[in-house]
């Protein structure tokens, strides 16, 4: 299997896969998808406009867990426009989880680096090309963006008003009139609580794990191929634990890791998204990983 | 090591050492000075700690970044991707 091969010997498992010519470097973007109607075009149209504006060669495997709102019907409309060397659908049955949504991606990946992100426009195609400078500039096997460090940060809206006018889901930009725009991220008595748990999680996090990244629940990075199949082996949690455990093991395994910073938008900012469960959640994913790693 | 076990193994000897020296365990002869500050070290420490914690997130809540300007390009470009797709061929 692929992924044994890569642990025995990363260097040798980088085969060249046909029609790329030897040495030159290929990113595949692995977009795991469920209802993303509305966003997925545009993440698609800023990743192609990104890689385009800079040369990069690139491939976007769009990876649908059989989303109900006909996201695939958009995915193969973006095929078409696109062309199917540059957007591959290798869609899924169901829902499955981020994990084996990696792990199917992979498999049809023909690049020799992978970068994850979410595609409901809260990780912006733009800071692509940054990382892999950073990458290229380090030789790092892993880049990270960090909305914690630099001039990293996080922008939001106001949910109130997209329930009431979207219903739900509250989809980002589901554009009408002019006007149909978020208010002022203006930081209220709400979000800064949010702010702080995002704040004091990382600061604990920090203190306990010592990981070497100042943000590990983010999941917009850049990875070599092979240390993305190796780590996915090793990682046993779900959710966004999944996306720390992958830093602290990649640490265990003396991978070096480089950091971006980015804007973040959260799409949840000032819902309690951050409610008891998802607290103890956390804390229990924390602790899990403070006792075995 | 797992982070647990070093941070058992570190607080097991700053622990066994604080012992040592406040209850003469050791047969030291410290000057009672030195045992006055001693003695209550580990709940200063742990003060110190907990508001050197709630310092440092708060600082860094109040100086977070809220990237208005990303907010705004952002909203541009779905306005330019939209109108490019929708002249590819794209049905929304």
């Amino acid at each position: 299997m692929a992924s044994e091969e890569a642990s025995r010997s990363p260097r040798r498992s980088r085969r060249e896969p046909e029609g790329r010519a030897p040495r030159q470097d290929k990113y595949s973007v692995l977009l795991p998808t469920y209802n993303e109607r509305e966003n997925l075009p545009l993440i698609v149209w800023l990743l192609v406009k990104s890689f385009s504006e800079s040369g990069i060669n690139y491939e976007i495997i769009i990876i649908d867990d059989g989303s109900p709102d006909g996201t695939r019907d958009v995915a193969e409309q973006l095929e078409k426009i696109y062309g199917s060397d540059k957007i591959l659908l290798r869609p899924r049955e169901k829902k499955l989880g981020l994990g084996t949504a990696y792990i199917h991606g992979m498999k049809h990946a023909t690049g020799n680096y992978i970068i994850i992100m979410d595609a409901d426009l809260s990780h912006h195609p733009k800071f692509i090309p940054e990382f892999i400078r950073k990458q290229k500039e380090g030789n790092f096997d892993i880049v990270s963006g960090t909305r914690y460090k630099g001039n990293g940060g996080v922008y939001g809206w106001d949910l109130k008003r997209k329930i009431i006018r979207d219903g739900a889901k509250p989809s980002v930009f589901f554009t009408g009139s002019p006007d149909d725009s978020f208010v002022q991220p203006v930081l209220r008595t709400k979000n800064l609580i949010v702010l702080f748990n995002s704040r004091g999680a990382n600061f604990i996090t920090q203190i306990l794990l010592r990981p070497g990244a100042s943000d590990l629940t983010g999941s917009f990075r850049l990875y070599r191929k092979e240390v993305l199949q190796k780590l996915i082996e090793k990682c046993v949690s779900k959710g966004y634990v999944f996306q720390m455990e992958m830093i602290v093991r990649a640490r265990q395994l003396n991978y070096t890791i480089g950091e971006v910073p980015i804007s973040f938008v959260d799409r949840v900012y000032g819902e309690s998204k951050l409610g008891g469960n998802e607290i103890v959640s956390f804390l229990k994913g924390l602790l899990t990983l403070f006792a075995t790693t | 090591m797992t982070k647990l076990a070093q941070w058992l193994w570190g607080l097991a000897l700053l622990g066994s050492t604080w012992a040592a020296l406040t209850t003469g365990a050791l047969g030291l002869e410290l000057p009672s000075s030195c045992r006055e500050v001693l003695w209550p070290l580990p709940a200063y420490l742990l003060v110190s700690a907990g508001c050197y914690a709630l310092g440092t997130v708060g600082y860094r809540v109040a100086t977070f970044h809220d990237c208005e300007d990303a907010a705004r390009e952002l909203q541009s470009q779905i306005q330019e991707a939209r109108a490019d797709l929708t002249r590819r061929g794209m049905r929304f």
